[in-house]
C-alpha cells in the first residue's frame, strides 16, 4: 500500500469518526441540524468544486439546481402523490438534463460563458418558482412536503436526517474520488493543467466539461430534495442568487480541485456564521458583521492560500518540514 | 522565498477598513433609549423585584436582510416589553427573559434559530418569525417539538389549515379585501378594475379581489399586472381607462402604487383609486405627492389612533403603545412593531394564566378572548388561530397629506 493511499484512507477514517462522534456527544436538534446543513451545502459544494477545480468553470446557478431538486421533490410528492425517493430521483434526472442542455452550447466556447449562462438560468428559475401559480405555490411556497421513509421508518427527525445525509456525503466523496481516477478524471486533470495540451492528446474537452457540469447539477438537485423532505417546506427565496454566491465562496475558501476542500469550506462558513450570530448576543456591536467577515476571509484566503484552506495548510506543512 | 510584506500590507489595510466600517456603523445605529422619567417612582407603588429562575420566551425576527424594515421594529418592541415587564415585577414573580435570534431573512437560519431556542435555551414559546417564508420553514419543527409558535407574518398558509401549535397575529389580505368590498357595496359600485403587483403580496391580493368582488356581484372590467420595479404604468392604465370603471383597486407595495397614482392623474382618469394596506405609510404620500390626495385604503388603526372615537376599544391601547414605543426607541411607531407586541403580549398573558409549561401555554392561547391589541381585537379558538375580523382595518382617505377616516 502506497503512502498516498494510506493517507487517503486515514483522512477518510478521521472524517467518518468526526461525523459519527457528533450524535454520541450531543442529541441536541440544534447541533444535529447544523450538521445536516453542512452535509447539504457540502454535497452541492463538492460538485461545484469538481467543476471549478478541474473544468476551470464557475457556475453561478447552483442554487437554482438545488432549488430544482427541492421543488421537483415537493411538486411530485404533493401534486402527483409520488413516492419521495422516486421524486428525488426524477428531479435529479430532470435537473441533469437541463444542465446538459445549457452545458453543450456554452462549454464549447472559451472563457466564462458558463458563468453568464448559469447566472441567467438562476434568474429564470427563480421567476418560474415565483410565478408558477398553484403548481409551485407562488411566492409563499409549498408547505407540508412529506418526509423520506423506508417502509414504516420515516426520516422525520434531525438525528435520522443526519444519519441519512452524511452517508450520502461519504458515498459522494468515494464516487467523486474514483471518478477522478477514471478516464474522465484523467481527462479533467489534463484540462486543469493545460487545455491545449489536453486537446492535442485527442481529449474531447467540451464533452468532459459538460459531464462534470451535469454531475455538479445532479449533486445539487439531490441536496435540494433532501432539504425539501427535511424542512417540509419550499419557497423561492432560499434558491436565489446570494446562495449561489455563498456556495462559490465555500468552494474558494475550502479549496477547489480537492474533494475535501469544498466540504471543509461549507463546514467552516456554516460554523462561523452561527458563532457570529451567537456572539452577537454578547457583543451587539454590528448586526451585519458576518458579511464583512466573509469578505475578509475570502480576501485573506485568496492572498495567502490561493488554493484554499486544505491545500494551503498542507503545503505550508510540507514547506515547514522541508524547512 | 517571496517577500510577504506587500500582501500583508494589503491584507491589513482591508481588515483595518472593515473594522473601521463595522465599528463606525455600530456606533451610528440608534440604540434603544431608556424610558425618560427614570426608574418607577418607589413611593407610589412598591414593586417587588422578580426573583427565581427566569421564564424564557424565544423570539425570531429578521433584524438584518431584506426583512429588516419589519424585523428591527419588532425587536425593539420585544425589548421594550421585556424591560417593562421586569420593572413591573416580572411574570408570576419570576423575571422574564426574551431571547431574540436574528434569522437574517433566510429560511435555513430560521430553522437553526428555532432549533436552538427549543433545544439549547429550552424556551416555553416562540414569537415570530417576521416573514411568511421563514415562518412556514419552521412550522414543522415547532409542531414536532410541540412548542407554541406565535408568528408575526400574514400569509394565509400559516393559519389555514389550522395547525395545533401555530398562531399568527398579523391581519391577512382576506380581511383587507372584505373591508374594501363592504365599502364598495355601501357606495353601490358596479364596475371595478384591478391592477396588482406580480409579487407575493400583489398576487395574493388579486386572488382575494377576484373571489370577493365576484361574490359581491361587482364586475371586474379589466385586470392588469405590473412588476415591482416598473417605473411607468401608463400602458396598463390606458387599457383600464378604455373600460371606464368606477373604481380602480391597486394591490402592491411602494413605489409601484405611487407611480400608478401619478400616472392616473396625468392621464386624467377620474375613477376612485383604492389602494391596499401595503402602502399604509408616510412613504406613499411622499412619493405620490398631490396624486395621493383622495386615495382610499384600508389600514391598521395605529395610523389613525388620534381620530378614533373614544368608544373604540383599541384607542387607549394604541395611544399608550405609541407613546411607550417612541419614548423607548426615539423612532416613530410602526405596524410591524404592533405585530410583535400582540404576539408577545398574548403569549405572556397565557404564561401568567398557565405557567411555563409548553402544552398549558398552547391551551391557554387557544382560549384567548377579547384581547385588545394593536392590530385588532383577538378572539382565538380551536378553529381560528388568527382571531381577527375585518374590523381590524380602518378605511382611510388621504387629505392634505395626512390620513383621515372615511366617514
Amino acid at each position: 500500500m502506497s503512502a498516498e493511499r494510506k493517507r487517503e484512507i486515514l483522512g477518510f477514517a478521521v472524517a467518518v469518526a468526526i461525523v459519527a462522534a457528533l450524535p454520541v456527544v450531543t442529541r441536541s436538534a440544534y447541533w444535529l441540524s447544523i450538521g445536516v446543513f453542512i452535509a447539504l451545502h457540502g454535497i452541492v459544494a463538492i460538485g461545484l468544486g469538481l467543476l471549478l477545480g478541474y473544468a476551470g468553470q464557475v457556475s453561478l446557478g447552483q442554487a437554482a439546481f438545488y432549488g430544482m431538486g427541492a421543488y421537483g421533490s415537493a411538486i411530485l410528492t404533493l401534486h402527483l402523490g409520488c413516492n419521495p425517493w422516486l421524486a428525488m430521483g426524477a428531479a435529479a434526472v430532470a435537473t441533469g438534463l437541463i444542465a446538459y442542455v445549457i452545458g453543450v452550447p456554452t462549454l464549447k466556447l472559451h472563457g466564462h460563458y458558463l458563468a453568464m449562462a448559469t447566472l441567467g438560468i438562476g434568474i429564470i428559475v427563480r421567476i418560474l418558482f415565483n410565478e408558477g401559480g398553484h403548481i409551485t405555490g407562488g411566492p409563499s411556497g409549498l408547505p407540508a412536503v412529506p418526509n423520506l421513509a423506508i417502509g414504516g421508518f420515516a426520516f422525520d427527525n434531525d438525528l435520522r436526517m443526519y444519519c441519512l445525509a452524511w452517508p450520502i456525503v461519504f458515498l459522494q466523496v468515494v464516487f467523486s474520488r474514483n471518478l477522478l481516477r477514471s478516464r474522465l478524471g484523467r481527462a479533467l486533470r489534463a484540462i486543469h493543467d493545460s487545455e491545449i495540451a489536453a486537446r492535442s492528446c485527442a481529449i474531447n474537452t467540451a464533452k468532459a466539461k459538460v459531464m462534470v457540469f451535469v454531475l455538479s447539477a445532479v449533486y445539487a438537485s439531490v441536496a435540494g430534495s433532501l432539504y425539501a423532505h427535511w424542512v417540509n417546506f419550499v419557497n423561492p427565496h432560499p434558491f436565489s442568487f446570494p446562495f449561489s454566491l455563498e456556495l462559490v465562496v465555500m468552494v474558494m475558501v475550502g479549496g477547489a480541485a480537492s474533494i475535501w476542500g469544498p466540504l471543509i469550506g461549507a463546514a467552516a462558513l456554516t460554523i462561523i456564521d452561527q458563532s457570529l450570530l451567537q456572539l452577537g448576543h454578547v457583543f451587539p456591536i454590528a448586526e451585519d458583521l458576518d458579511i464583512v467577515l466573509f469578505g475578509i476571509i475570502v480576501v485573506l484566503v485568496l492572498l495567502f492560500m490561493p488554493r484554499g484552506l486544505v491545500r494551503g495548510l498542507s503545503s505550508q506543512e510540507a514547506e515547514r518540514r522541508a524547512g | 522565498m517571496r517577500c510577504p510584506y506587500p500582501r500583508l500590507l494589503i491584507a491589513s489595510c482591508i481588515v483595518g477598513l472593515a473594522v473601521a466600517l463595522v465599528v463606525g456603523g455600530g456606533c451610528a445605529k440608534p440604540q434603544p433609549q431608556q424610558v425618560p422619567g427614570g426608574p418607577p417612582k418607589v413611593g407610589e407603588m412598591p414593586v417587588p423585584q422578580p426573583a427565581g429562575e427566569p421564564i424564557k420566551v424565544g423570539a425570531i425576527f429578521s433584524v438584518t436582510g431584506p426583512g429588516a424594515p419589519l424585523g428591527e421594529p419588532e425587536k425593539f418592541a420585544a425589548e421594550m416589553i421585556e424591560d417593562a415587564v421586569n420593572k413591573a415585577g416580572g411574570i408570576n414573580g419570576r423575571p422574564l427573559k426574551i431571547i431574540i435570534e436574528d434569522d437574517q431573512t433566510e429560511e435555513a437560519k430560521a430553522v437553526l434559530a428555532a432549533k436552538k431556542l427549543i433545544e439549547q435555551d429550552k424556551v416555553c414559546a416562540i414569537v415570530g418569525p417576521t416573514m411568511s417564508g421563514t415562518t412556514l420553514a419552521i412550522v414543522d419543527s415547532c409542531q414536532k417539538a410541540e412548542v407554541p409558535l406565535f408568528s408575526c407574518a400574514a400569509s394565509a398558509k400559516i393559519t389555514h389549515p389550522v395547525k395545533k401549535w401555530v398562531f399568527s397575529s398579523a391581519q391577512t389580505d382576506v380581511l383587507a379585501v372584505q373591508r374594501i368590498v363592504e365599502y364598495l357595496k355601501q357606495q353601490g359600485t358596479k364596475r371595478a378594475a384591478i391592477i396588482c403587483d406580480s409579487n407575493a403580496f400583489g398576487q395574493s391580493g388579486a386572488e382575494q379581489l377576484r373571489k370577493q368582488l365576484g361574490e359581491a356581484g361587482i364586475q371586474i372590467v379589466d385586470e392588469e399586472k405590473f412588476a415591482t420595479k416598473d417605473t411607468d404604468m401608463t400602458a396598463q392604465l390606458t387599457k383600464i381607462k378604455a373600460q371606464n370603471p368606477e373604481v380602480i383597486i391597486c394591490w402592491g407595495t411602494n413605489p409601484g402604487p405611487a407611480i400608478i397614482a401619478k400616472n392616473m392623474k396625468s392621464l386624467g382618469i377620474t375613477a376612485q383609486l383604492i389602494n391596499s394596506h401595503g402602502v399604509a405609510n408616510q412613504k406613499f404620500i411622499e412619493l405620490a405627492g398631490d396624486a395621493a390626495e383622495g386615495v382610499i385604503l384600508p389600514c391598521g388603526k395605529l395610523l389613525v389612533a388620534d381620530e378614533l372615537p373614544d368608544s373604540d376599544p383599541q384607542k387607549a391601547t394604541l395611544l399608550k403603545f405609541r407613546k411607550d414605543y417612541e419614548a423607548f426607541t426615539g423612532k416613530p411607531v410602526n405596524t410591524f412593531a404592533g405585530h410583535a407586541f400582540d404576539s408577545l403580549q398574548m403569549v405572556l398573558q397565557a404564561i401568567r394564566k398557565a405557567g411555563d409549561d409548553r402544552a398549558a401555554i398552547r391551551d391557554a392561547l387557544e382560549q384567548t378572548k377579547d384581547f385588545v391589541g394593536i392590530t385588532g381585537v383577538f378572539n382565538l379558538s380551536p378553529e381560528d388561530h388568527n382571531g381577527l375580523t375585518k374590523d381590524a382595518f380602518a378605511l382611510v382617505v388621504i387629505k392634505n397629506g395626512t390620513w383621515t377616516q372615511v366617514k
